[in-house]
Order: C-alpha cells, then structure tokens, then sequence
C-alpha cells in the first residue's frame, strides 16, 4: 500500500520532492495565514465574556495543536527510519525538530499573553501548561542530542530513540483538561458534528490552522533539503545541484543590478 | 469590520498590548525560523562549491607535480 | 596588554563556536527550576517562599556543569602548558579566562531570570533583590570556582568531585543571597547582604587569581 513512499528513501528523489512542494507551501502558507489572521483580528466578532482578548484564539489554538502534531510526525518518521532504515526518515525528523519547538514556544507565550488578562497570571502550573513545557523541553532534548554526534547516522537513531519515547506526552498534553482539574478550559474543537465554537470565529481558526501547517511544511522542505545537502556533500547530484542554484542566483542578482541601473 | 475606527482597532478593546505582543512575538519567530532556514541552505550551496574548487585545486597541484618529476 | 585581549577574544570565539556546550547547563537551570513546582508544591504561596533558594541552588549547580570548561580544553591541546612556560602573569591569564567565561556562563542565566521568577511567582522586589545578588554573586562563583577547576582539570573522573569540593565552599554566597532575597520580600533593606557578598566578590577579586595561577601550575606538574 505504501509503496509510492519507496523512492523517497533515497535522498534525491527527497530533495527533488522538497523542491516541488516548496512553493505550494509558502503560496497556501501565505494565502491561509493572511485571510485567518485579517479575518480573526479584524472580522471575527469578540467573545462575550473575554472581550477582544480572546483573538489570540486564532495563534494560540493553531500553534498548541501543531506543536502536538509535529511531534508525532517526528516520532512517526523516527518509526520508518527504525524499521525501515530510511536515513531521509531521520532527515525529516530532525528537519521538523526546530519548527516545532518554535510552535510549542508560540503556544506557551500567546498562552501567557491570553492567561495575564485572563486569569491574572503569567503562568501557573496546571497540568495543561505544564505538559506543553515539558513538550518544549522534549524537542529542546531531540535536538541538543542529535547535534551531539559527530556521526550523524548515529545521531538519527539516539534522537529518533528520545522522539519516540518523549511521545507519550502526547496525550497526556491532550487529555490533561480531562483528567486533571485545570484552570485551562476544555477543548473547544472537539465534537466534529455540534462545535461549542460559534461558525464566525471557527472559520478564521481553521483557515489560520491550515496556514501553519502549511508553514511548517514549508520550512521543513527548506530544512531538510539543507540536511540532505549537508549529509550528501561529496555526491556528484548535490555538486552538479549546488553549481546551479549559485549560478541561477548571481543570474538573478546581476539581472537586479543591471534593473536598477538602467532606471 | 468590528471596530469603529483604526484607532479601536489597534486598541483591541483595551487588550492592546497582549494582543500585539502576542501576534508580534508569533510572527517575529515564525520570520526567524525562516529566514534562517534559507540563509543556512545558501551557505550550505556556497560551501559546496568551495570544496569542490578546493579538491580540484589539490588534484591540479598533485598532477603538476607529478608531472614535473 | 594586547596578549590579554587576545586571550579574552579566543576565549570567546572557542566559546560561540560551541553553542551546544553554552545552551545545555542553561536548560538544565530551566529544568532543574520546573521540578520544584511540580515534586514540592504549585501553590504560589509556597513557591514565592522557596523560589530565591530553588533559582540560586539551580543557578550554582549548573554553574558547577558549566565550569569545567573553564580549563579543560586549553589542558588537553596543550595551550595551557604554553600559557604557563609563556612568561605571561598566570594570574592574569587566569583572570581574563575568567572573565570570558563569566560573560558567556552567567550573562545568559541573567537574561533567563525574569522567566524563571515569572515561574516561581517572585514579586518585582523580589526579583530586583535576586537580580542583585546574581550580579555580584555569580562572578563570585567563577572566581572561586575556577580555582577548583584548575586543581581538577587534570584528572580523568572530574565531574563529582568538583561539585563535592565547591559547594561547602558556595554555602555563605547561597546564604547571603536568598537572605537578602527574603528581605525583599518583606520588604526589608538588604543592604547589608549585599555589601558582605560585594566584601566577598572584592576578596576574591584581588586573591582568586593567584590561587588559580597555583593551582593551574600543581595540575600541571
């Protein structure tokens, strides 16, 4: 079934898929977060009770889920890469390891940002707030151990091994509101048929959820082309690709120059 | 619009200041990541090429002096 | 004069090449400061009371993980050695290396600490108390630990036995500061903790250095 996956262990056909996507990415990466974000600042109509405030909804709901979500795609890739020993598994792993961090780290501060006003507080240490630190401290971790090793196929499996254990978090970061009593509020997307969310105010989230994820997908494509450029050095596809790229850019920057010259 | 004017806007109800901090600091770190995410790719190309014009200088050189002994 | 300066700059640059070795005993205070909350109590009212003791016994045990590249490095490719038979003042040397490392241990502690009295609930002075006390605390800690360092640096199995060494030795700064941290709390002066701590700092200012010129010399053999 997953057959079409299969050329993708090789790190070409990677980095030529990376090249193709970029550009759907960044266009809808683009296209979502600016009509999300207009329109929740803007459009969307306040919160009864919390007033103007609660448009940080539409950063802080986003980014808390992706932040989730790009941990299991981590642990997900750090799986194939495992079982199938596929080196672009752990390219991608750890391509996603950054953006994710910076999605946890959005989370945490539009989180404080919302709760000052909100609660009174900066920060207090509920089981939902204090799971999604942890969460940061995970990626923190993946990261700062696979740039430990020198060997970097070594360093693939030591930080795939720390993804994967660090996923039982996951649903503890998830469920938390459940079990535990939390100053955080429940879910607010959770029942797909009768949403507690009125429609005006859920549209521009999921268009801005679709716009971060969107995001990551682009950056990841940029990182883990870098990774593949960066293993892969001493192939001649990365050398004959680098000598392009640099001459099509001084193309263009000798194309600018020439522009602003003549005008 | 929900706002009266641009000045309600940019007040946000009073919230001012933990709104925009709140989607200041987002967009500044999503910027970031990208931006230093490309910068790394163009270093990565440039130091590419570096290397390979320094293997072949190596081989020239060996060749030369192979030639000349 | 420019020798020193040298010093400091290689000191520095060796220090931002290795990032990872700078961020790491950073995220250990940060981890470190997390567990007290979550294994003693998340009342407010509890963590106010224990957050000065809890951010400075972090900040030192870290400080002890951070430390040991004070003197290793330069042990091992021999650039110590050469510093020692150079004719250079090795008290000198040693204090400029430990300016450096100060700067690039303990600036970014600082710049953690609001975050970390956001996390403890620390009043505003409260955390002008701690900030004080990290100023003239923390270069305190390098100071006096670096004569440790210099004594260790040789040895295969460091790592414990630095800790073991330098804590007794930590315990009056660790006194002094949350003293003075409490003070604040209550909205005392704490002026005197803080010129004994400064008294402290001076002392080891004009002293320190010479004892890790002597240390680095019997490590060295």
């Amino acid at each position: 079934m997953w057959k079409w996956l299969h050329p993708y262990a090789k790190t070409e056909r990677a980095y030529q898929l990376c090249l193709t996507l970029q550009p759907w990415f960044w266009a809808g990466a683009l296209l979502c977060l600016s009509i999300g974000t207009v329109w929740g600042l803007a459009f969307a109509p306040q919160d009864y009770q919390q007033g103007d405030s609660f448009r940080i909804i539409y950063i802080h709901v986003p980014s808390a889920i992706l932040s989730m979500g790009t941990y299991v795609a981590m642990a997900i890739a750090a799986l194939v890469g495992m079982v199938w020993q596929w080196r672009t598994a752990y390219m991608s792993m750890i391509a996603m390891a950054p953006i994710g961090a910076v999605m946890t780290f959005i989370a945490l501060f539009t989180g404080a940002a919302w709760g000052k006003p909100m609660w009174g507080a900066w920060w207090v240490w509920d089981a939902r707030l204090t799971s999604e630190l942890i969460l940061l401290f995970l990626y923190m971790g993946v990261i700062a151990l696979y740039g430990a090793f020198e060997d970097k196929q070594q360093a693939g499996k030591a930080a795939g091994v720390m993804a994967l254990v660090g996923v039982v978090n996951i649903p503890i970061i998830h469920y938390s509101v459940e079990w535990w009593n939390t100053l955080h509020q429940g879910a607010t997307i959770s029942k797909f048929d009768n949403p507690s969310i009125a429609p005006e105010m859920l549209w521009p989230l999921l268009i801005n959820l679709l716009g971060f994820a969107f995001f990551i997908g682009a950056v990841t494509t940029v990182r883990l082309r870098n990774e593949i450029v960066l293993r892969e050095m001493h192939r001649p596809w990365v050398q004959t690709l680098a000598k392009q790229q640099l001459a099509n850019t001084q193309q263009k920057r000798a194309a600018n120059q020439n522009m602003t010259e003549g005008n | 619009m929900q706002f009266d004017s641009f000045a309600a806007f940019i007040n946000m109800g009073g919230y001012a200041f933990y709104v925009w901090l709140s989607f200041g600091v987002t967009f500044v770190a999503m910027g970031i990541i990208a931006i230093q995410s490309f910068i790394k790719h163009q270093n990565l190309l440039k130091q590419v090429v570096v290397e390979q014009e320094r293997k072949a200088r190596i081989k020239r050189a060996r060749k030369q002096q192979q030639a000349s002994t | 004069m420019s020798l020193y300066h040298g010093i400091f700059k290689r000191d520095m640059q060796i220090a931002f090449k290795q990032k990872a070795e700078l961020v790491q005993p950073l995220m250990f205070l940060l981890m470190v400061v997390t567990l007290f909350p979550l294994g003693v109590s998340p009342s407010p009212d509890t963590l106010q009371r224990i957050g000065p003791g809890v951010i400075w016994i972090a900040a030192i045990l870290s400080s002890l993980m951070a430390m040991e590249r004070l003197f290793r490095d330069d042990f091992q490719d021999g650039s110590l050695e050469q510093y020692i038979l150079s004719g250079m003042a090795l008290p000198a040397v040693s204090a400029v290396k430990v300016a450096a490392h100060w700067l690039v241990s303990f600036v970014p502690l600082l710049l953690l600490s609001p975050l970390l009295a956001m996390f403890l609930n620390l009043t505003v002075d409260m955390y002008v108390a701690l900030v004080l006390t990290l100023l003239l605390g923390t270069p305190l800690l390098s100071l006096i630990g670096a004569i440790a360092v210099g004594l260790t640096v040789g040895l295969q199995k460091g790592g414990v036995l630095l800790a073991l060494l330098l804590i007794p030795v930590f315990i009056p700064l660790l006194i002094f500061a949350t003293s003075a941290v409490d003070s604040a709390a209550l909205q005392l002066p704490y002026h005197a903790q803080l010129a004994i701590i400064a008294a402290m700092l001076l002392l080891a200012t004009a002293l320190a250095p010479f004892a890790i010129a002597y240390s680095l010399k019997v490590s060295q053999n």
